[in-house]
């Protein structure tokens, strides 16, 4: 059992989120992150999809998201060489005094703060899902008043496939050889 | 050409072939069923929504072509969903098209408004919500193209009554399926074929195991020729009986929990399973640490999902299973593989002598006689049996010995009670020059009894053998294996189903003795209309061989050897 993530190209119609969510509820797997947008494609969405899993639940999922219809291609690039990005944002209480060190602590980290009130700053920060989690630690003897995170997104290093085009059928897909189960039944 | 939705609907209906349509109608389906008058369109009114989607899959799988079933919006559209599961499990290709409340309602809780493509959306293939004229012609196409293809299964399409009522303009062409996800299967690559040749020419106990696939993908000759040429027993999933005849020196039998001992005791002996069309369902593999040790699996699938899924196998050829093992026959050594098929015939051992049928004629009626019997008369003529769920499904599929593809119709994977009735008056639809009998216990049949009215309705002459023994009788097997004999819930009455069936019309028959039943059957055989027989068959009988659910394949429960153990004198 691992982490394995997915990167998902789907017609963006209604209901297509719903199907993809619903698969794998149905095929008895805990989605850990799911993150949903545009790709640079019109009509096509991409998402990133983290699961945990062996290598065969792995083969099965991508094999059953390829039966939707409306599933355009599925990478499973947990073993590929990939930027892989968590965006948060952390509004932790603080008053005048303790704004300095919160802030030398955003910085530490990479992070930024993009709101300050007389009792509360926001600190954003993008990056790996450990790093965040770092950052939360150490901000919590502060008083972590809310907290909201996207979720893993991910892409692989290099020159990639791209997303397929909308409408004009997977055939400038690639297949994806490894799992050999690049079509719909 | 400017037609309304409603119009476009059966235009494309009529012209993807459909002929018969079974259905109910109700408000928000009201335009369409308006509309069907002026078309070419056989619809069988049914007595309950659930009917009509059995009858589309009795129809589908009668026919090898889709089953068409029309229902109105909420309750009407809701009823269909066990029927839509179950195609979904067997494979069967059905389409399904439901009313909808007007599109601006939706969302609003309006009269007879329910989210059908939210509910089915994990029992179909593929669903849509057409809110606009425009889109029936391509959802229709669609449909049409998913349903059948690749490995078969139910679309619906849940279109509001607007788009019913509005009008466009109509272009078949311009409706051609276009689906952007849409990926072929890719052909097998030599090198997998080639491995799989070497691993089943090198077997010396190789056993296949022959599923619905071989029937959906029409394959029949080729498994054939593979089994002839390498000499190799083929054993039959339930969904799998037909595809070779039961009379073929190679078809060992049916494997599984109430499969035949020495087909269980093959497998779990082999050295080589080949699964053709199959998906290893719990039902055929018992417990899956101890299943087949020694066999090497090749595993011939068209659905990638199914590969690895209960069994690892050592190698996978996905894709059809017709075009699969056309290339592999090449690659296939000729062989004889005596000792093999000759140890086969030696675990047979006592099977026969604790067969039901050597028992001596002790007064009392067995099912197994009745659909023995019943094979007896009509096995020279064309005969689907469609059956229901339970011990009667298991016996009929023990004794009733079929020569052809598409000969037993029967709801495996979902194991639907209520099945056999509806499904048979669709197959009968589907082909009305052969006899049609539906076997039911009288639990399942008490279940969809009101379609005789639709037979007798829609004059659709299926004879309907109830197996009665006043028990739900695998559940009552169950209790009496598992929970020391306590019957909760399982005895069962029900009506006089002899006045029953006179009540709707359908001439009926009781027997109780096994003197009496062949002269119902050809009775029932005889007369023109619809028929019912009552069997009344011994009440506490029991399907053996059983393997418990989850045991060990070759942990089965026999029937007792009645010399050995009972010291009867046969």
């Amino acid at each position: 059992m691992k982490m394995h993530i997915f990167t998902v190209y789907v017609e963006d119609l209604p209901g297509v989120l719903n199907r993809v969510a619903s698969l794998f509820r149905r095929r008895n797997f805990n989605i850990i992150s799911l993150a949903v947008g545009h790709s640079e494609t019109p009509g096509v969405s991409r998402m990133t999809i983290v699961i945990q899993t062996d290598d065969g639940g792995a083969q099965r999922i991508a094999a059953h998201l390829y039966k939707l219809i409306n599933v355009l291609r599925v990478e499973d690039i947990t073993e590929r060489p990939a930027v892989v990005r968590d965006l948060a944002l952390i509004k932790v209480s603080a008053d005048r005094e303790q704004r300095p060190p919160l802030m030398q602590l955003a910085e530490v980290f990479g992070a930024r703060v993009v709101d300050v009130s007389p009792q509360s700053i926001v600190i954003e920060m993008a990056g790996s899902e450990a790093k965040i989690d770092g950052l939360l630690e150490v901000l919590r003897p502060y008083g972590v008043l809310e907290m909201v995170r996207t979720g893993r997104v991910a892409m692989s290093r290099g020159v990639g496939t791209g997303s397929p085009a909308a409408g004009q059928g997977p055939t400038a897909a690639i297949p994806d050889t490894e799992t050999g189960v690049s079509y719909s039944v | 050409m400017k037609l309304t939705g409603a119009q476009i609907l059966w235009e494309c209906l009529v012209r993807e072939g459909v002929t018969d349509i079974f259905g109910y109608p109700g408000g928000a389906i009201l335009p369409a069923y308006d509309a069907m008058l002026d078309y070419p369109i056989r619809h069988v009114l049914v007595r309950h929504e659930q009917g009509a989607t059995h009858m589309a899959d009795g129809y589908a799988r009668a026919s090898g072509g889709v089953g068409v079933a029309i229902a109105t919006s909420g309750p009407g559209a809701t009823n269909m969903v066990t029927g839509i599961a179950t195609a979904m499990m067997d494979s069967s290709p059905i389409v399904c098209i439901t009313g909808q409340v007007g599109s601006r309602l939706i969302g609003s809780d309006a009269f007879q408004e329910t989210d059908i493509t939210g509910i089915t959306l994990p029992v179909t293939k593929h669903n849509y919500l057409v809110t606009r004229a425009d889109d029936v012609a391509k959802a229709v196409r669609e449909a049409f193209a998913i349903a059948k293809s690749g490995r078969p299964g139910p679309v619906l399409i849940d279109i509001t009554k607007d788009a019913q009522q509005s009008s466009c303009e109509f272009d078949w062409d311009s409706a051609a399926p276009s689906v952007p996800g849409w990926r072929s299967a890719p052909d097998t690559p030599d090198t997998s074929l080639a491995h799989a040749a070497a691993i089943l020419n090198a077997a010396e106990r190789p056993v296949i195991l022959a599923g619905h696939g071989v029937m959906i993908s029409g394959a029949m000759d080729e498994l054939r020729a593979l089994a002839e040429r390498a000499q190799i027993p083929v054993a039959m999933t339930l969904l799998g009986i037909g595809c070779m005849p039961a009379s073929h020196q190679l078809n060992i039998g049916m494997m599984g929990m109430h499969g035949e001992a020495w087909v269980n005791h093959a497998i779990q002996e082999a050295d080589l399973l080949i699964a053709a069309g199959m998906r290893f369902d719990d039902r055929v593999t018992g417990n899956l640490k101890t299943y087949a040790p020694h066999a090497k699996k090749i595993h011939i699938e068209i659905d990638p999902s199914e590969i690895n899924k209960n069994v690892a196998v050592d190698a996978a050829l996905v894709g059809d299973l017709r075009a699969v093992l056309k290339r592999l026959l090449p690659l296939i050594a000729e062989g004889n593989r005596e000792q093999w098929n000759a140890h086969i015939t030696n675990l047979k051992g006592d099977s026969a002598v604790r067969d039901i049928q050597s028992l001596p004629d002790d007064g009392h009626l067995y099912a197994a006689h009745v659909i023995n019997d019943l094979w007896r008369a009509t096995r020279s003529t064309e005969t689907i049996v469609v059956t229901d769920v339970g011990q009667h499904q298991m016996w009929e599929a023990q004794y009733y010995h079929h020569e052809a593809p598409r000969s037993l119709i029967t709801s495996g994977g979902l194991g639907t009670m209520g099945f056999a009735v509806p499904a048979a008056i669709g197959a009968k639809r589907a082909r009305p020059d052969a006899e049609v009998w539906a076997i039911v216990g009288d639990g399942g049949f008490q279940m969809t009894m009101c379609e005789l009215a639709t037979a007798v309705q829609e004059g659709i002459a299926v004879k309907v053998g109830i197996i009665n023994n006043g028990y739900l009788g695998m559940v009552r097997q169950w209790q009496e294996f598992f929970y020391e004999r306590r019957y909760a819930a399982t005895p069962l009455s029900g009506p006089d189903f002899v006045k029953l069936a006179e009540a709707f019309g359908i001439r009926g028959i009781g027997v109780t003795k096994r003197g009496e039943v062949n002269p119902a059957v050809e009775e029932a055989r005889n007369h023109a209309g619809p028929v019912v027989v009552d069997f009344r068959v011994e009440q506490e009988d029991t399907v053996y061989p059983m393997v418990p659910a989850g045991a060990d394949l070759h942990a089965m429960i026999r029937r007792p050897n009645p010399i050995v153990e009972t010291g009867a004198d046969v």
